[in-house]
């Protein structure tokens, strides 16, 4: 199958494997001990599933806030995103 | 758990999933892929990593085109979610002018795109088209080629006209759909029209007013056909909306990495308002019931 149309690379391919690791490990995580809605310090009740979305979106607005405002390197901004998205998973 | 055991139900779904996969998921691998190189053709391409998210975010035309682009939204929706539940409470609740009136209002929406923008170039011009001639009679310069005023006037026309009956008809299905004893009850009660409207025609319309609005607001920010066929994004800038200046720079320039990086960054936008509206919309009213 050749895939040079889709150009891909290794950050990209990185990439995409984590979010279908999460994806796979969170379907694992739902079949072991389905996720209880609550509410924590977000302005609504959610389940494990909607607080990865939030973590996600949230992270990648922090990458692109980071690629405008700053000229620090993205690394940084990595951090800071995971550091909301466990955060967010934990205390949302 | 039970549901675990018969799983057969999954295969039903999986038509769907692959169909989204192949019209949505492998095309936008492939955006995030562009988005980080430089590509010259096919198999020519060189990894620049950030560099077009930097360029695109800090373009000042996108800017000026993103703001246009809340602007020309946040008007629609102000207009057309207003007008289109009014028009589907005053519409004829059965009998042939209910008939008669839904295939008129809905008639709008079975037009093309381009064959709208083509419409209305000829209804607003000054010399042959009914609106054009109409309004200079009246002793008003009107020319949407030359006033970026009247190019807005005209495309809020256009989007209003063809777009509110989805909303009425989404609406008219909602009201429908409200038992006769809520009205009954608020007959007893002496509820007022607009107690009527506000406490139980608006509350039972949440979820098809949910999709008009999200609809309405995702098909307004993508707009492309109808500013490009009437005004082709002028005159200046002046309705040069998001897809419009993509479109420049990835077919008009062949930039497909800044044109990549562009429209994952547009994708984000209404990514997050969606979800925001869809969020609201689903909690209004949640605290009353309680």
């Amino acid at each position: 199958m050749n895939l040079e149309w889709m150009a891909w690379t290794i950050p990209t391919a990185i990439f995409f494997s984590v979010i279908v690791l999460m994806l796979i490990s969170m379907t694992i995580w739902q079949i072991l001990s389905p996720t209880i809605e609550r509410r924590g310090f977000l302005p609504l009740s959610t389940t494990r599933g909607d607080r990865l979305f939030i973590g996600l979106l949230g992270s990648a607005y922090i990458h692109l806030a980071w690629i405008g405002l700053t000229d620090l390197t993205l690394w940084l901004g990595l951090g800071i995103a995971i550091v909301w998205m466990v955060i967010v998973m934990r205390w949302g | 758990m039970d549901k675990w055991k018969d799983n057969k139900a999954w295969f039903l779904v999986l038509p769907v999933f692959i169909l989204v996969a192949f019209s949505a998921i492998i095309p936008l691998m492939t955006v995030v892929n562009y988005s980080l190189q430089d590509i010259f053709g096919p198999g020519q391409r060189v990894f620049v990593g950030t560099e077009w998210f930097q360029e695109v975010l800090s373009d000042k035309r996108l800017h000026d085109a993103l703001w246009r682009q809340f602007l020309f939204s946040g008007l629609v929706l102000l207009i057309e979610m207003p007008l289109g539940i009014l028009i589907a409470l005053m519409m004829p609740k059965k009998g042939w002018a209910a008939s008669v009136s839904l295939v008129l209002i809905a008639l709008p929406l079975l037009i093309p795109w381009n064959v709208i923008g083509t419409i209305w170039i000829i209804f607003t011009r000054p010399d042959i088209g009914l609106f054009g001639a109409a309004i200079n009679s009246l002793g008003t310069a009107f020319d949407h080629t030359a006033r970026s005023s009247d190019a807005w006037i005209t495309l809020m026309l256009m989007e209003v006209w063809h777009w509110t009956p989805l909303v009425v008809l989404l609406a008219y299905a909602g009201l429908r759909a409200i038992p006769e004893a809520y009205f009954q009850a608020a007959k007893i009660d002496g509820a007022s029209t607009w107690a009527t409207f506000w406490y139980i025609q608006l509350p039972k319309m949440r979820g098809v007013l949910t999709i008009a609005l999200l609809l309405r607001f995702m098909d307004s920010f993508l707009i492309y056909a109808e500013p490009f066929v009437l005004t082709g994004g002028g005159p200046g800038n002046a309705t040069t909306f998001l897809s419009i200046y993509l479109v420049k720079i990835a077919v008009g320039q062949f930039d497909l990495g800044p044109a990549a990086a562009f429209s994952l960054v547009y994708f984000l936008i209404i990514l997050l308002f969606s979800w925001l509206f869809y969020q609201v919309l689903q909690n209004v009213g949640k605290g009353e019931k309680a």
